[in-house]
């Protein structure tokens, strides 16, 4: 891990640098990562798709819910029988299926990121507070962890969805707090060897309050493990709010949405017989998923890198 | 009966916590923490129950129901007791293995869900025993060509199915040799009445092909990390010098020795498989408790939810407590420090 951190440049810094050989300053992550071709990929790809799932519906060339014509009909025999040009024809009860497909990221990524950006701020606090306690609060921190770990996500959800309902506050919490122990349990690993350090006394003996230290001396130094973690997170609740949604479970049943529409669309599988429907939403979270996978291996390979003292090719 | 033997069975495990040594007494701990773990898990998803915006009985009943009725079928249902009571007697039916009958389905839960628990668990094993032993290959063959074409490929095809959900793997699986290239394998499972799956080996190939692929990214890249570690280790130098084949140097001397690490991520891909089961299940129309659990859900029977939610962290736990167990013995390291 590096102990300096980029940009902030005090007195003692410059003092040290006049005196001593410059220490060359390492590298940022996130650039060295963008060095590397896979996160170049994976930026290409999540990016390309999260503008869609954002943007796109502005391009939408129908409404919605709009009936465009008989259910899951071929782009050729829509034109043929009413003139209505659609790019992939129609999908279940007569919706546009590039219109649904355009509307239909939206709700999947904004509940991911939600989610994910819940257990990020909870579980770094819980993370950090532990290694710097590194007492009984920690150790009540961490059980505390271990017991949410012992519910697998997917079954968690489902149990309080069963009671409460599929609402989109009830999704993004539950995929939250089921994710904090996970970010929690990685920031303390790399916060607790942070914690030994002779900065970390020096701010204690110039009688910083507890948040301060937390805040400015240790939360700076797990930027990359915590970078990792995200994507590695986003990655998995873009997963796992695809999959409920194909498992039937959405706020709102009648708007587009991912992993939903690919279950409306799935029959249309067999026999080839339409099957745009499900096929396009596929593609889109297979690039998601694999383009926020791809980003994280590179910020961990870069970290990696750094922490070693160079930066891989 | 099974209460007497679950006193007796904790006091040797709490005896054999404070007395015994080595071993032993790790086991013992470790099953503690575990059962006490699952407790909790229990009381989770009990009092999660008694937030439930809607009475059982009124929502059985409908909306149009006298008060007089849904008081009755509350009484009938033991819903007027005291919450710890409720408690209590929910968790003896758990640990008897009786949780009663469905307050929605009026059926018995465990006549229901008593073939779909084998059936899942014949999924679950027949993915256990593809996955694990393609993973030890995958990741002996890249270890030892590291940093060869053959690794470099291997290990970011692993990474992009990681990535991916089970639902886009086993669509894509279906698209390819089901329904849209090839007309070879079944897309869904349909078994004839009162048939069991493993009368029909053809239609589970897609299930398991899907749960096998969401399990061998993350254990070959654990098998091959822990044994690049090993291989340069001064003791696999040593057999390499004293003229042992790399072929025996890498089975014999290093893989044993690799195995820790590897033998917990087998245990957490178990364990995510007992949550995987629910998409897989339903998407290929699998008779198993996923499927069920994703029913239940549907149909609002929060007694089958709570039952199943049961039943998976149970595998869940088990399998982390077998793996925790596990590792100290194949580790001489750990295996000598706590005796």
């Amino acid at each position: 891990m590096s102990d300096v951190t980029a940009g902030d440049v005090t007195a003692s810094d410059a003092i040290e640098g006049a005196t001593t050989v410059v220490a060359a300053k390492p590298p940022s992550v996130t650039r060295v990562a963008l060095r590397m071709w896979r996160t170049r990929v994976g930026v290409l790809l999540a990016g390309t798709m999260a503008l869609i799932a954002l943007c796109g519906r502005w391009f939408a060339t129908f409404g919605e819910q709009e009936f465009v014509g008989k259910a899951h009909q071929w782009p050729g025999e829509l034109m043929q029988e009413s003139g209505t040009d659609t790019v992939f024809g129609t999908g279940d009860l007569g919706y546009d299926v590039w219109t649904r497909f355009l509307y239909g990221g939206r709700p999947v990524l904004i509940a991911a990121v939600a989610a994910t950006a819940l257990a990020l701020v909870v579980g770094t606090v819980v993370g950090l507070l532990a290694a710097y306690d590194r007492g009984k609060l920690d150790m009540v921190l961490m059980r505390i962890m271990d017991v949410i770990l012992s519910l697998p996500q997917v079954i968690m959800s489902l149990v309080l969805i069963s009671i409460f309902g599929a609402s989109l506050k009830l999704i993004v919490f539950t995929v939250g707090v089921t994710t904090v122990p996970r970010i929690a349990r990685v920031v303390r690993g790399a916060a607790v060897s942070v914690v030994e350090r002779d900065f970390v006394s020096a701010a204690e003996a110039l009688g910083e309050s507890r948040w301060r230290i937390i805040r400015s001396e240790l939360l700076p130094n797990v930027t990359s493990p915590l970078l990792v973690e995200a994507n590695l997170r986003l990655t998995f609740a873009i997963s796992l709010i695809a999959g409920l949604g194909f498992l039937g479970f959405v706020s709102d049943p009648g708007a587009a949405n991912w992993g939903l529409m690919i279950d409306e669309h799935r029959g249309k599988l067999r026999g080839w017989d339409q099957p745009w429907g499900s096929v396009l939403p596929i593609i889109a979270i297979a690039l998601l998923t694999v383009g926020a996978g791809l980003i994280a291996d590179g910020i961990s390979r870069a970290s990696a890198g750094i922490d070693r003292g160079r930066a891989p090719e | 009966m099974v209460l007497t033997i679950l006193i007796a069975l904790n006091g040797l495990l709490l005896g054999g916590a404070v007395f015994a040594r080595g071993v032993l007494k790790f086991i013992c701990v470790r099953m503690l923490v575990g059962e006490l773990s699952l407790l909790i898990v229990s009381i989770i998803i009990f009092t999660a129950t008694q937030l439930l915006p809607s009475d059982v009985a009124q929502s059985v009943l409908g909306r149009d129901a006298t008060p007089e009725r849904v008081a009755a079928l509350r009484q009938q249902w033991g819903l007027d007791r005291p919450m710890l009571t409720q408690y209590l007697d929910w968790l003896g039916g758990m640990i008897t293995g009786d949780p009663g009958t469905s307050f929605v389905t009026n059926v018995e839960i465990t006549s229901y869900l008593s073939d779909r628990v084998v059936n899942s668990l014949f999924l679950l094993v027949l993915g256990a025993i593809v996955s694990v032993p393609l993973s030890l290959l995958i990741g002996a063959i890249t270890a030892r060509k590291r940093d060869s074409l053959v690794d470099v490929v291997t290990t970011n095809t692993m990474l992009v199915l990681a990535s991916l959900p089970e639902f886009v793997v086993g669509l894509t699986l279906v698209i390819v040799f089901s329904t849209g290239l090839w007309d070879w394998l079944p897309a869904v499972v349909q078994l004839p009445p009162g048939a069991r799956p493993w009368t029909e080996m053809k239609q589970l190939v897609l299930p398991t092909i899907t749960l096998v692929v969401g399990a061998v990214p993350y254990i070959s890249r654990v098998t091959r990390i822990s044994l690049i570690e090993v291989l340069e280790s001064d003791y696999v130098e040593m057999a390499r010098l004293k003229g042992a084949p790399e072929r025996t140097v890498l089975w014999r001397h290093a893989l044993p020795n690799a195995l820790g690490p590897v033998l917990q991520v087998i245990a957490l891909n178990v364990a995510y498989f007992a949550a995987g089961v629910i998409v897989v299940e339903f998407l290929f129309n699998y008779p198993g408790i996923g499927g069920a659990m994703r029913a239940g859900v549907r149909a609002n029977d929060v007694q089958v939810v709570q039952y199943l939610a049961m039943v998976l962290a149970g595998v869940y736990v088990v399998t982390n407590l077998l793996a925790d167990v596990g590792t100290i013995l194949v580790t001489p390291r750990l295996r000598t420090r706590v005796q």
